[in-house]
């Protein structure tokens, strides 16, 4: 097995501003804008090394995602940061219209999403906003693992032309991903080779599988971990390849299992590869306050669930 | 500036299309449409300084967007007499593979068009953005945007408003269609929204009001008058007073209009109104 090691632990929304610090020193039409959540979002040296490309918008969502609708009119690219509830949800339509449909080349930047937000409770706890968003025609849509990954990510989306939703979050988590990696936009991460099960995964929970696949080890089985960071478009032949050889997959992500990875991918499976599958996401459920941690564990998102699932769904092949 | 005669030919002209575009597919909005004929053509004929041919990113010209783009059919008109696009393809007005969809989008590459609106209130937002981008391109053209009146009832219009006179987004002129009339009945009706003129100053905004928002000659010089007030640090607003139905008598002072088509008989009558002056389509 290869063996990741844990650099240090730091939050992905960090990883996002320090790409975003790296795009103003080197992409001149780079433009960031935020909705009252500068040191959530890490914005802050964007700030103040480009106060002419930077636009503070207020509480207003709906007027930021119209705002930078309106600035690639004349060649910019917008980032918009703000929470991932008020990224998606709240401003749907805008993103709908003046965005995806008008075929907009922003990039729409969404922290604290998931459980992981933690004590500010269900209100803020997005796990809806992939779904909402991959249901949008042209929209791609990436969920980064660690710090590294969300920076090179970050980078990466300013040189891809049409719209992006780009889903990080809140807490310091391992970081594990090679610093100086290229992010490739749609391209799946193998991160362990195995035979007897796939596990693909997004966001803070690749980390949790590839424990779950040391633990699988120790009992005999191996596991094919492919971090899909790229949700939409999904890297479908990495995943019919991995499961041609183990017969079996399990999806995990911190989101619900309607509208998640795991829905994109057994679509995938159905049209071209039936494979019995296990779903680690949550339930069709609301969130609630407590610490990263313990949510989680009560949500059933962690190495030990992704654990169980991989050796239910052996028994299913 | 074109000379008036020929302007006013255009507006009889663009009636007629805004008609025969809605009646041949017995769907569309006419009333909005024929109250803003006369805003239109003056915009695209004499006010804005336009290039020849159409890029999306809009460097070095005026820009003009259309937030509530149910008024498509006036837009489409002028945008194809102004030479964006033939004028023979508003024959393909709502029609299945037509560039010419229900409302304006720039998804099927229609020229003239920056952004897809229809569903209401992001069309100043979206014209504070361009705006922005010009200042930061050091690009002097300014940003003109249409609204309705009903329109301001959505939201987003007020924190667009609040944030561009915080902002001193001080190139671009919004008007305002305030023809008092939307879909369920007068605006005054279905949601009283008090005095605008007093709620824009009170955001900030340099309001000049337009009277007679259906005479050539009071909207050119009205907005001539807003673009002097424009690199002043405040954005301006054009409450521009129109009829509904302009152009058509029973089609006039009633929302009625909003979203139907004549029938054959009713085309007739209107048409007879407007005798043909450029040519049909």
């Amino acid at each position: 097995m290869k063996k990741y090691i844990d650099s240090g632990k730091k939050d992905t929304r960090s990883g996002f501003g320090a790409g975003l610090t790296e795009l103003g020193k080197t992409n001149p039409n780079v433009v960031a804008l935020c909705a009252d959540l500068i040191g959530s979002l890490k914005m802050q040296d964007f700030k103040e090394n480009h106060p002419e490309r930077f636009f503070q918008t207020g509480v207003a969502e709906a007027n930021m995602m119209g705002i930078a609708a309106g600035m690639t009119i004349g060649g910019k690219i917008p980032f918009t940061g703000t929470f991932a509830n008020f990224s998606t949800g709240r401003v749907y339509d805008q993103i709908r219209q003046s965005i995806a449909y008008s075929g907009k080349n922003v990039k729409i930047c969404a922290s604290h999403a998931g459980l992981t937000l933690g004590e500010d409770g269900a209100t803020h706890q997005i796990l809806e906003d992939i779904g909402l968003m991959k249901m949008l025609p042209g929209m791609t849509v990436i969920n980064t693992c660690d710090y590294n990954q969300t920076k090179a990510a970050t980078i990466a989306i300013a040189y891809h032309q049409g719209p992006v939703y780009l889903r990080f979050g809140r807490p310091k988590v391992a970081n594990f991903t090679d610093e100086n990696q290229t992010f490739e936009i749609g391209k799946a991460f193998q991160l362990q080779e195995g035979n007897d099960v796939t596990i693909v995964a997004t966001g803070h929970l690749v980390w949790e599988s590839l424990q779950a696949a040391e633990a699988l080890h120790k009992k005999g089985f191996s596991a094919d971990v492919i971090n899909i960071h790229t949700i939409k478009p999904l890297d479908a032949e990495a995943i019919i390849e991995s499961v041609s050889k183990t017969g079996c997959i399990v999806t995990a992500e911190e989101h619900n299992f309607w509208g998640g990875l795991g829905e994109s991918v057994s679509r995938i499976l159905a049209n071209k590869r039936p494979t019995p599958q296990e779903f680690v996401a949550t339930q069709d459920t609301f969130g609630e306050s407590g610490t990263p941690e313990k949510l989680m564990e009560k949500y059933g998102l962690n190495a030990e669930t992704i654990l169980k699932a991989t050796l239910k769904v052996i028994t299913r092949k | 500036m074109a000379d008036i005669n020929f302007l006013n030919e255009l507006v009889i002209q663009v009636r007629r299309d805004i008609l025969r575009q809605v009646h041949n597919v017995n769907s569309g909005h006419p009333g909005g449409s024929l109250g803003c004929t006369e805003f239109f053509v003056a915009l695209y004929q004499v006010l804005m300084h336009r290039k020849d041919s159409f890029s999306l990113d809009g460097i070095d010209e005026d820009i003009f967007f259309l937030s509530n783009g149910h008024i498509s059919p006036v837009f489409y008109s002028v945008l194809s007499r102004s030479g964006y696009f033939p004028i023979e393809e508003l024959k393909t007005f709502r029609l299945i593979n037509s560039r010419l969809q229900g409302h304006p989008t720039t998804h099927e590459g229609l020229p003239g068009v920056r952004i897809a609106s229809g569903s209401l209130g992001q069309g100043i937002s979206v014209s504070i953005g361009a705006a922005q981008t010009k200042k930061l391109n050091n690009d002097p053209y300014l940003i003109y945007t249409l609204c309705g009146d009903g329109e301001l009832q959505e939201g987003q219009n007020w924190e667009a408003i609040m944030y561009a006179a915080g902002n001193k987004i001080d190139n671009l002129i919004v008007s305002v269609d305030l023809n008092g009339q939307q879909i369920d009945g007068s605006t005054n009706s279905v949601l009283p929204m008090g005095n605008l003129r007093s709620k824009f100053e009170a955001f900030g905004w340099d309001v000049i009001d337009i009277e007679e928002g259906n005479n050539l000659e009071a909207i050119i010089k009205g907005m001539k008058l807003a673009k002097e007030k424009t690199g002043k640090g405040k954005p301006i607003c054009v409450l521009l007073h129109t009829v509904m139905g302009h152009g058509v008598d029973f089609m006039m002072h009633t929302h009625a209009w909003h979203g139907i088509a004549p029938n054959d008989e009713q085309l007739e009558i209107a048409l007879a109104q407007n005798p043909e002056t450029l040519g049909d389509y």
